[in-house]
């Protein structure tokens, strides 16, 4: 190694952090697919930040029972242009802010599996002997429960609040993420600057979380993406099962639930919370499909 | 050959005896979710208006006052026996209310595999025979949309245009008057909507991959026509993944039905242990969750054997 001529060339101006996320963002333009699904995404983020403003109604109001989509408020002049649900609050509204509670607990679920998933993933993957041997066995078991029995178990039992369902999806998503980490950290470790770091005598928490991790973020981004997507449909699906959180705030999948009975008579009652988390997971997935596009590019 | 044999036979016995310990781990975290504190599965056996007294009799004769170790082991020794308790909502014993159960959710598991495997593989072939082509993007945006669609909601727009708009099929699955395949259609339609966009994109992968293999290229090369380059050179190749991801979904359709089951009202396995975990029917739970637990590692190890003895790379390595 000529160390001489190395040091002549000077090294290029390292960007700060928000220039090259937003370099990767402009990336995305690529894929028309991508592009979509982060307006979509992009669209429930927004209407759930700004929802105080954007909701014609208190979300959990009771104003006129029964009305059909478009119908008027007599006594305020508003439109309730999704209708109302069977004790009389305006459905839009609980819509709007029933998208606050799935993009809340989602990704702050999501967040935490992945906090737990990848100290896993990189323990098993970085010391491999025994760490490996006990964290993929342990992995393998809860990977084995079908997902829904092993929530409904959990909730049914310890009771359904906010935290009871992080820790139920924190539990039954981290063994999949410590999967991926513990693949691409046994990749990684065999790299020079990994060896490079360990002859320096870093610290092997430094080597895991400096050398190792930022270089594995590429399909770990796809797959929180997608895993977002997964959380979302589990979070409205327990709403459904009648296992989500309390009312009387809205959740999309407890509006199903409880307006099911009325289906034959009031369909909007349903299907439009039924379209809002399906159009949030579907611009969550193909956000997913574009990133995965425009990664496997590069 | 005979040491291919021996190697088959040291897999076989240490997939089984992985099985066995699994189903050993899990049980212990079931009983310990659910039955680590006595008085808590008194109150739900006797109800929430039990007193004290009733319960720690009840204790007493059910042995409930023991330790922890030894109650697990009695009811590990009941469970393999086959005596899973009485239901407390049923009132009969769990197995006699679990073994119909089973039977109807194994019926509407077969119906839905039966349609979503050929269609998935099919729609797979289509896609990863021409990477890139519009065909292969209208395949896959397609699979992506139907999987993003929960169960729950796409069971609701099946009902929403095939019951409430079109008035062709029941809405509900009771069978009440007896088995009526008009009722099946919806919950297998919904359970397929959610599940072939997986086994579809996992089906392209392959097929894709195998595509670009050598052997490919050199029948395409030496003039064999498309139609048989696909089906006696890339097909068997290519269908060797997707095996093992239809078995897996097995896991996945015992969630499915859990959800689809109640929207339909239909008498399967999933709506029972719903059912029984809202209303805390322990005994029931516990049964039902073993089951699942059994069925799906028990899936994962046919699929392990059978990806093993179909890829002969791996059969003879």
């Amino acid at each position: 190694m000529a160390a001489s001529t190395e040091a002549a060339i000077p090294l290029p101006p390292r960007q700060s952090g928000l220039v090259r996320f937003a370099r990767s963002l402009a990336l995305l333009r690529e894929s028309p697919v991508g592009m979509v699904g982060a307006g979509i995404v992009l669209a429930w983020a927004l209407a759930a930040i700004f929802a105080p403003l954007l909701a014609p109604f208190d979300p959990n109001a009771t104003i006129l029972p029964f009305q059909r989509p478009g119908a008027v408020d007599p006594t305020t002049g508003h439109t309730f242009w999704l209708g109302t649900d069977k004790i009389g609050r305006d459905i839009l509204s609980r819509i709007i802010y029933g998208g606050r509670r799935v993009l809340i607990y989602g990704p702050i679920a999501t967040a935490a599996a992945y906090v737990v998933g990848i100290a896993m993933g990189l323990a098993a993957g970085y010391f491999r002997g025994w760490w490996d041997a006990v964290l993929s066995r342990v992995s393998d078991i809860v990977l084995s429960f079908p997902i829904f029995v092993l929530y409904v178990i959990v909730i049914s039992t310890y009771g359904a609040s906010g935290l009871n369902i992080v820790l139920a999806i924190i539990f039954a998503s981290a063994p999949g993420i410590m999967r991926i980490v513990r693949g691409l950290t046994l990749d990684l470790r065999n790299r020079d600057y990994v060896a490079a770091a360990q002859t320096r005598g870093e610290h092997p928490v430094y080597i895991m979380l400096v050398e190792i991790l930022p270089n594995a973020r590429g399909p770990l981004i796809v797959d929180a993406c997608l895993r977002l997507g997964y959380v979302t449909i589990t979070i409205g699906t327990l709403g459904f099962l009648g296992l989500g959180l309390p009312p009387p705030d809205p959740d999309w999948g407890g509006m199903v639930n409880e307006n099911r009975a009325l289906a034959p008579a009031f369909p909007h009652m349903i299907v439009y919370p039924c379209l809002a988390i399906s159009s949030l997971v579907l611009g969550l997935n193909l956000l997913a499909d574009g990133l995965r596009e425009i990664s496997i590019k590069d | 050959m005979r040491e291919a044999n021996r190697a088959m036979l040291i897999f076989l016995a240490k997939r089984l005896g992985y099985l066995a310990f699994t189903m050993l781990v899990v049980s212990a975290l079931v009983f310990l979710v659910l039955e680590l504190d006595p008085g808590n599965v008194a109150q739900k056996v006797l109800g929430p208006y039990s007193n004290d007294e009733q319960r720690r009799l009840w204790m007493e004769a059910n042995g409930y006052l023991d330790p922890v170790l030894l109650r697990y082991l009695r009811w590990l020794g009941d469970f393999l026996t086959g005596d899973f308790g009485m239901s407390t909502r049923f009132k009969v014993p769990v197995a006699e209310i679990l073994l119909p159960r089973l039977g109807n959710t194994a019926l509407l598991g077969l119906g839905v595999l039966l349609v979503m495997v050929p269609l998935a593989l099919l729609l797979g072939v289509l896609a990863g025979m021409k990477e890139g082509s519009p065909q292969d993007r209208t395949i896959s945006v397609f699979s992506i949309a139907t999987t993003s669609i929960p169960e729950f909601a796409s069971g609701v727009f099946l009902v929403g245009i095939f019951v409430l708009w079109l008035g062709w099929l029941p809405g509900v699955s009771n069978m009440i008057g007896g088995f009526d395949l008009a009722q099946m259609v919806l919950p297998v339609a919904a359970l397929v909507m959610y599940g072939f966009g997986y086994i579809t994109r996992m089906t392209r992968a392959s097929m894709a991959e195998v595509m670009q293999t050598h052997y490919i290229r050199t029948a395409v090369l030496k003039g064999v026509p498309q139609r048989q380059v696909i089906m006696k050179h890339a097909l068997r190749n290519a269908l060797i993944a997707p095996f093992t991801v239809i078995m897996l979904q097995i896991n996945w359709l015992l969630s499915g039905v859990i959800v689809i089951e109640y929207l339909f009202a239909y008498k399967g396995f999933g709506s029972l242990l719903l059912e029984a975990a809202l209303n805390k029917d322990i005994f029931v739970i516990e049964a039902c969750t073993m089951v699942a637990v059994l069925v799906a590692v028990g899936t994962q190890t046919i699929a392990d054997i059978g990806y093993m003895y179909l890829n002969p790379r791996i059969r003879f390595s």
